[in-house]
């Protein structure tokens, strides 16, 4: 479904991403994590072209993502993606939020964009406060709301780029949950987090990077059992001892 | 000093009338120049931000050309060297044939320069929305345009209703310097009752009560306008 090939990138002459190769099966949930200044935010914002690369290949669903000719929009409205402070559109309701990309980007009608918002906006637990404008919601209720209005565009796979890292702790686990509802239902999904409890949980494969390089890239089980790299470890030891 | 006060100047015909009329044209040539301001400002704010090099380019070279020449010398290049540039025909109509020569001229040299101020304002707005939104608008699979439209814009423009407030009441002050390429605005008619009655002090003390009225109007008009499109949620300056 996502395949990267040999990535690389470069902000002048700092290299962001070196030769990173990865991808993402149908029904896969990979965890991305590592320190921060890794790369992880840059390598999955390259997925669906918000950032480009300089060397390497990236698909996506059989299409190349950095070939001129692939026409990013129709890309970007199969893929949903949900970021680290939301982003809803703060002149719109949420309910407007979540049908705006179905009636201009997918031409669904009105009623059939309504209709469906208000059931993503059940499916995320938010019914009740389908009329109010962003800035009236929590930072929890924001991000289900970005999660619904991914979810709205039926995407054939989900990127999260850090999506708990701007919330309370309280309200962390009411998007984990959300994420873990989807994620068996058998959604795609590509998560860069540093929720160790949620790759655990529902992560098929863990890839570790660190400076650019992915480090590691190894099936859950295995990546928590202590075989991997000294760098992974280093990095595990850190977050899982609070 | 020995002055002799007469307010009642201010009243009586044919004054009265010249405030009337003076007052008519300088909100005549503001509005004007400012449709022309506005919406040429927009399309190039649009522009400078926009993801094409050749775009921002164009909008980058406007700004620079028409802010950072004096407003007055561009009146009297639009007024006086402009028309010595066209062909024959289209120099004497621009001189003397089109509609109010001088008023026409006034009101698009004053709408272009005021439209590379109303440019950076668009911009900064634009700028201040960010990419974060820019990147969530496109990441549903929305067109630049429609990214614009729907998502920048409508943000934008509701930050930068202070800014661009003030930005209309220079171009209310501005319209002042046309009375030198012969415009009869609300300065030009106040000069005039000078010469004619000697009451400097109650004519310009006129002019500016009505500039003040005006400017203070405006600004009352806008804190509506700014508090009805106001966002549910977010705070605003009262």
């Amino acid at each position: 479904m996502i395949s990267i090939s040999n990535a690389s990138k470069w902000y002048g002459d700092f290299q962001v991403l070196n030769d990173c190769t990865t991808h993402v099966s149908k029904g896969e949930v990979v965890v991305v994590c590592g320190p921060s200044g890794s790369g992880k935010s840059t390598l999955i914002k390259c997925v669906n072209g918000l950032e480009s690369i300089d060397k390497g290949k990236i698909m996506v669903d059989g299409d190349v993502v950095n070939d001129k000719k692939t026409n990013l929009n129709i890309l970007r409205s199969k893929i949903g993606m949900v970021f680290q402070s939301f982003e809803l559109f703060p002149h719109m309701s949420a309910l407007d939020n979540v049908i705006l990309g179905q009636i201009k980007v997918l031409k669904r009608s009105e009623d059939e964009a309504r209709a469906r918002a208000h059931d993503l906006m059940a499916q995320v637990g938010l019914s009740e406060h389908a009329g109010k404008y962003p800035a009236q919601l929590s930072g929890g209720q924001q991000q289900r709301v970005a999660i619904a209005r991914g979810l709205a565009m039926d995407p054939i796979a989900l990127l999260f780029d850090e999506p708990t890292s701007a919330l309370d702790p309280e309200m962390i686990n009411d998007v984990l949950d959300v994420m873990v509802n989807l994620a068996q239902d058998g959604m795609t999904m590509m998560v860069v987090t540093h929720e160790m409890g949620f790759a655990q949980k529902v992560a098929h494969r863990v890839v570790f990077m660190d400076e650019g390089c992915i480090v590691e890239d190894a099936p859950t089980d295995q990546f928590f059992q202590a075989q991997g790299s000294e760098r992974a470890q280093q990095f595990l030891s850190k977050i899982l001892t609070h | 000093m020995n002055y002799n006060w007469d307010w009642g100047i201010l009243f009586r015909e044919p004054y009265l009338g010249w405030l009337a009329d003076g007052l008519f044209w300088t909100v005549s040539l503001s509005l004007c120049a400012w449709i022309i301001a506005f919406s040429l400002g927009s399309v190039l704010g649009i522009m400078r931000t926009s993801s094409s090099r050749i775009l921002r380019f164009i909008g980058t070279t406007y700004v620079e050309l028409f802010r950072n020449i004096p407003l007055l010398v561009q009146l009297f290049l639009w007024y006086f060297v402009f028309p010595e540039l066209l062909p024959d025909d289209a120099g004497r109509w621009v001189k003397r044939e089109m509609p109010m020569p001088a008023l026409s001229t006034a009101i698009v040299a004053i709408g272009l320069y005021t439209a590379s101020r109303v440019c950076e304002q668009v911009r900064s707005g634009i700028d201040a929305v960010g990419t974060g939104q820019r990147n969530a608008a496109k990441a549903i699979g929305m067109t630049e345009r429609q990214v614009y439209q729907h998502v920048l814009l409508p943000n934008a423009f509701r930050i930068i209703i202070p800014p661009l407030t003030s930005e209309f009441l220079t171009i209310f002050k501005n319209s002042s310097l046309a009375l030198t390429i012969g415009v009869v605005e609300l300065t030009a008619m106040t000069r005039q009752i000078e010469e004619y009655t000697f009451q400097g002090f109650e004519a310009f003390t006129a002019a500016t009560v009505i500039y003040s009225v005006v400017t203070f109007s405006v600004m009352f008009l806008m804190r509506i306008v700014e508090r009805r499109v106001q966002v549910p949620g977010m705070i605003s300056a009262r």
